[in-house]
């Protein structure tokens, strides 16, 4: 399968420099951290997502993000995507995020779309474990 | 070294460039381009005799008789011709195939479309080295079997199937046994005067020749009958009908006679270069060799870097031509049904990568793919959670997954 440059960019860049592409991991128990961990071995693909918040007037903003992604290139370029479009955004704002933003920006084909809407469920999952904690 | 790096000779290879100046003698006008089925002048008997040659030189690679070896578009077709062709010729006697779980989809299609129409087949599934045992074959055998059809060298991971000792018991019982050959002319001696084979299928472009052309092996003695799949002309005694592209069978029969001439030194050499390669992966961590290492063919390495996803594997790999168990690689979504059959966990499939050295890979290219390999895990698993689970000491068998 041919995979557009996009993929190929986002899939290099985080692989060449993980840190500055924002891969890594906190530890889950924090309070200002929430942590979401969608897919499984079996199928291919898994993705944790990492948020961290802050209480900021009456609402949360993601002040930082990590991940770790295994999965094919489109899976791991759709997570990297996904935190460059988190950082500086309320969970309001990050709650309406749609699968299909991550799969227009990456030119994701449809037998891939599977790795944004795994991507958007990660998202969902974070804020959900964050606001368990707050 | 040139770059990119062609590790998937499993797949296809290149052609021999000796190989492609007989094919391009046999094209136009100055050259031998006749109908081989002309029998009115001379382009058609030199075009015919061209073939014939060819014939016997495919024949000479694996011992056999040349009015055994039947033209036919490819291993796949010749799959198609050995299985339906048998199965609907003799149906009167029975409706019972053995075949294999691991087998290529030209065979197990194949079976699945006699299914349909009325066969039953068994489905064998292999040791966890990925062989089918003669004692395996021998306790699903009815008095209902007609067919037996095994691969000899698997072409995902390399494993050769012992296929003398299932030809004794199959022959013994008067069951026709097919073997499909695409990946063994010119890696492994074939002896069909001292194998008792009814059938085997072959293919040009496995071994340095050109795409679209194969054979099947029809044994004379005892003799096995097919009904034909392919009508029109009568031509390759009725068994398959078509012009025959002449071109293509000299460019066939050039790379077969190569094969037999060149097979020992060839094998040793990139026998060597396998191990090398294998030297050099196999102190990595969570690295797992799929298939047995002895009984294989010189030019296979499959392996399972765990934790780490296949097709991610072979994008980090850019300038290295391989393949991968993945199911992302594949349209189905399915991880390699081979791997499953040998009993690999899911994850572990989708984790292999298929690594085949072949005629034109240099010792450069050797050294310089396992650098790259394993700097490639180590930075997947620098951006895999399942390898920090791993670290951690995490069961991950343990955790209720979501499937997605």
């Amino acid at each position: 399968m041919a995979y557009s440059k996009k993929v190929i960019d986002k899939f290099e860049n985080t692989l060449n420099e993980p840190h500055k592409n924002s891969v890594g991991r906190w530890d889950p128990k924090e309070e200002d951290i929430g942590t979401g961990m969608v897919g499984a071995p079996a199928c291919g693909d898994v993705m944790r997502l990492q948020i961290k918040c802050k209480e900021k007037g009456n609402s949360h903003v993601i002040q930082d993000v990590k991940f770790k992604t295994y999965g094919c290139g489109s899976a791991i370029a759709s997570s990297s995507e996904l935190v460059d479009m988190l950082k500086g955004k309320t969970l309001e704002e990050a709650k309406v995020i749609k699968n299909s933003e991550i799969a227009d920006a990456l030119d994701l084909p449809p037998i891939k779309i599977h790795c944004s809407v795994l991507a958007e469920d990660s998202i969902k999952q974070a804020i959900e474990d964050y606001e368990s904690k707050i | 070294m040139k770059l990119p790096i062609y590790l998937d000779y499993a797949s296809t290879t290149p052609v021999d460039p000796r190989v492609l100046e007989v094919m391009k003698d046999h094209l136009s006008l100055e050259g031998n381009f006749g109908n081989p089925a002309s029998r009115s002048h001379s382009f058609g008997w030199k075009a015919e005799e061209a073939v014939e040659d060819a014939r016997s030189k495919v024949a000479n690679l694996v011992n056999c008789d040349t009015r055994e070896i039947i033209w036919t578009s490819g291993a796949t077709e010749a799959d198609n011709l050995a299985i339906k062709g048998v199965a609907r010729f003799y149906k009167s006697k029975g409706n019972h195939i053995i075949t294999s779980k691991v087998e290529h989809k030209a065979v197990l299609d194949s079976c699945r479309q006699l299914e349909r129409e009325g066969f039953e087949v068994t489905y064998l599934d292999p040791d966890k080295n990925g062989l089918i045992s003669s004692d395996l074959v021998e306790n699903s055998i009815t008095d209902k079997t007609i067919l037996v059809s095994l691969m000899h060298i698997n072409n995902e991971i390399g494993v050769i199937n012992d296929i003398k000792s299932i030809g004794e018991l199959t022959r013994e019982r008067g069951i026709i046994f097919h073997v499909d050959a695409a990946q063994s002319t010119g890696k492994v001696k074939i002896d069909l005067k001292d194998i008792k084979v009814d059938l085997m299928s072959f293919s040009a472009h496995k071994t340095y020749g050109p795409k679209g052309i194969g054979a099947l092996y029809v044994s004379r003695k005892p003799r096995v009958r097919l009904e034909a799949q392919i009508h029109g002309g009568g031509h390759e005694r009725g068994m398959r009908s078509g012009t025959l592209p002449t071109h293509q069978i000299v460019g066939m029969g050039e790379a077969f006679y190569i094969a037999d001439q060149e097979m020992e030194l060839e094998v040793e050499r990139i026998r060597n270069l396998r191990d090398k390669f294998w030297d050099g992966l196999k102190d990595m961590e969570e690295i797992y060799l799929n298939g047995d290492f002895e009984k294989r063919a010189a030019g296979f390495l499959n392996v399972s870097f765990n934790y780490v996803e296949g097709e991610s594997l072979i994008m980090a790999l850019k300038d290295i031509a391989v393949s991968s168990g993945s199911a992302c690689t594949s349209a189905s979504l399915e991880p390699s049904y081979v791997l499953r059959a040998l009993g690999l966990k899911d994850e572990l499939a989708h984790s292999s990568i298929r690594f085949a050295v072949g005629r034109f890979t240099t010792e450069e290219d050797i050294n310089y793919t396992v650098d790259i390999v394993k700097d490639s895990v180590e930075k997947l698993r620098e951006i895999s959670p399942l390898w920090d689970m791993y670290k951690d000491g995490v069961d991950m068998d343990s955790i209720e997954w979501a499937a997605n």
